[in-house]
């Protein structure tokens, strides 16, 4: 279920829950609520939002409604260590979250192109998945799981899984399975 | 490195720790989190970590403090150790650097930054890891029952087989009889990343043209008369691992063509097939002969000779290396003596003055001969002078007749003076029967002096 934080284009979101439902089979759907802009993250020093913070509430919804939950939102996310993130994920868990605000663009003076954030948004989305399911980052520089800390990086790589991540996240989604997750 | 690299991250700060090891589990590293200093060293002592990124600023021991106790005698880690530091206390961080931490990274990291800096330690680690490794696994072989010496030459023969072997690069052994090319051709494989794959040796001198042909590239059923099945050759044996071609310089111009093209297309076809076979095979090739000059004498192709020359490893001559005498010694009386299962001998001070004075022309190999010699003659426990087969003055440097005719005639003279010319006992000695020796003394014109 991706669920919208704050302010976000569901069309953008629509297209998102479609191209991850092709890419790794599983059934993603645009949740019908959005949950409100995270203010109770927002740090007036870093002038950021805590990402941790936000993942601690996407737990909770997972909690109540029993599904997995991809939290997609504009705001700039960080965490405590690193001066930014794109994205986290609950390592082994059952919720991640991705930020628009270093995907697109214009944040690097750049014209809109709503084409190409979404594919930085289902190359991050996938990524962050890869972690929800255990998947630490690839070498492979053409894996979706190779480290983004740059979007030169983001955008070079592909949205695919190389085979032994993609094995590895089909194996991990059938054992989620087999426990009726 | 096969392990997942341990990082151990030391703050104060619960959410910069658990942000930090969030970050670098998604990397695959394993983290560790210490919340003081004191909780760093004791963690420090109970397990060795590759990172320790330590904060700078923290109540009670600092990261300065706490990086000087973990350098100490007391904990002395190996780990690399990386500043975590905010503005303002930059200059605290580069004094950290000067007494003994990697680097520092301002607080918050840029993730690239970060990364980076990680990646760029445990790469050196392995690195530092896997040389060690190879040093030790030479070592090993230096001690036991492979290459054997701690002579400098020797030892540059170990840094090239080290600096060669992770490569694919063919290698070219240079060195006389018996010095143990084989041996170095061997060292390469077993650590070169092909170590789990065959080792496969051809002695190219030892077989004539036509055997050698097909025992390299094997031949199919019906080839020639007596092929009654179809044969791999080495090089197909070989794949996936190393082929060493020992004797090379005596192979013939049309085994020679055959080879190049081998080495060229990296594929084969077996005699009388049709078929193409691929082949992924390192070539390692040894020659006692001096190439160069074959080439001169047309008898070696200079094309050939280049694509086996791409690395020259030279094994020294025994005489060149005398130290390592002693320590080759004690090595074989060790395994002749477990293999006839008797107590290591000892070796006389005068017998090992001969060993050391002795000109070795058989090198290595010879001497292991002598030993094992002596060993099964000698009764004692101690090899002394009249169990090794040369006498002093051999081994003062009395140069050797070349014929065999003449070696024959000094060898009978020095048995019949070290049996006082009692020509029975000299009989048995030599392992001929009395006639024999009048009828050699005779040829030889050999009489008692005086």
């Amino acid at each position: 279920m991706i669920c919208p934080i704050g302010p976000v284009d569901r069309l953008l979101l629509h297209q998102l829950a479609r191209r991850i439902t092709a890419r790794c089979g599983l059934l993603c759907r645009v949740s019908s609520t959005k949950l409100d802009n995270p203010r109770y993250a927002y740090n007036e020093t870093r002038r950021q939002y805590d990402s941790k913070t936000i993942l601690h509430c996407l737990k909770q919804r997972s909690k109540e409604k029993g599904e997995w939950v991809l939290g997609v939102t504009s705001v700039d996310l960080y965490v405590p260590i690193l001066k930014f993130v794109f994205g986290l994920a609950e390592v082994e868990g059952r919720c991640a979250l991705i930020s628009l605000h270093r995907l697109r663009p214009e944040f690097y003076d750049a014209p809109p192109q709503d084409a190409l954030l979404l594919e930085r948004m289902e190359k991050t989305a996938l990524h962050e998945l890869g972690h929800a399911l255990g998947l630490t980052h690839c070498r492979d520089r053409r894996c979706v799981m190779y480290s983004s800390t740059h979007i030169e990086h983001t955008d070079q790589k592909g949205p695919e899984f190389c085979p032994s991540c993609g094995e590895l996240f089909k194996w991990r989604v059938r054992k989620q399975k087999e426990r009726g997750d | 490195m096969s392990r997942k690299p341990r990082i151990l991250v030391v703050d104060d700060e619960a959410p910069m720790r658990e942000s930090l090891k969030d970050w670098l589990t998604e990397d695959g590293y394993e983290v560790g989190l210490a919340a003081s200093g004191e909780e760093a060293i004791a963690l420090a002592k109970e397990r060795s970590w590759d990172v320790i990124l330590l904060d700078l600023k923290m109540p009670g021991m600092d990261g300065l403090e706490t990086l000087r106790r973990l350098k100490d005698e007391d904990v002395n880690t190996d780990a690399e150790i990386l500043m975590m530091t905010a503005y303002g206390t930059i200059e605290t961080a580069v004094q950290a650097m000067k007494e003994g931490a990697f680097d520092y990274l301002l607080k918050p990291f840029d993730p690239d930054e970060v990364e980076m800096e990680i990646k760029r330690i445990v790469s050196h680690r392995e690195l530092v890891l896997e040389n060690l490794l190879l040093r030790q696994k030479l070592e090993e072989r230096a001690e036991f029952d492979e290459i054997i010496g701690r002579s400098e030459p020797m030892q540059k023969v170990f840094d090239l087989i080290q600096r060669v072997a992770p490569t694919d690069s063919t290698v070219l052994i240079t060195g006389e009889s018996g010095t143990g090319k084989e041996l170095v051709a061997k060292a390469i494989h077993a650590n070169s990343p092909r170590c789990y794959m065959p080792f496969i040796a051809v002695s190219c001198g030892a077989l004539p043209e036509s055997i050698l042909e097909s025992e390299l590239f094997g031949y199919e059923k019906g080839a020639f008369t007596g092929a009654d099945r179809t044969k791999r050759g080495r090089f197909e044996l070989a794949h996936g691992g190393t082929l060493f071609l020992d004797e090379i310089g005596d192979i013939s111009l049309k085994t020679q063509v055959d080879l190049l093209r081998v080495l060229q297309e990296k594929e084969i076809t077996r005699l009388g097939g049709q078929e193409t076979i691929k082949v992924d095979v390192r070539i390692l090739a040894a020659t006692n002969r001096d190439l160069k000059r074959a080439i001169q004498e047309n008898r070696f192709r200079e094309d050939l000779y280049y694509r086996l020359n791409v690395i020259t490893i030279h094994v020294p001559p025994l005489r060149h290396r005398k130290e390592d005498i002693p320590l080759l010694v004690e090595a074989f009386i060790r395994k002749y003596s477990l293999e006839m299962n008797r107590e290591p001998a000892r070796v006389s001070p005068s017998a090992m003055k001969l060993l050391m004075e002795y000109d070795w022309p058989g090198n290595v190999r010879e001497l292991e001969n002598v030993i094992e010699r002596a060993m099964v003659i000698g009764k004692g426990r101690e090899i002394t002078p009249e169990d090794l087969p040369f006498s002093p003055r051999d081994a003062a440097g009395v140069e050797m007749p070349k014929s065999l005719r003449a070696v024959e005639k000094m060898h009978i003279e020095r048995i019949l003076e070290e049996t006082q010319w009692n020509i029975s006992q000299a009989a048995r000695v030599l392992e001929i029967d009395r006639q024999t020796l009048y009828n050699k003394m005779k040829r030889y014109g050999i009489a008692k002096r005086g």
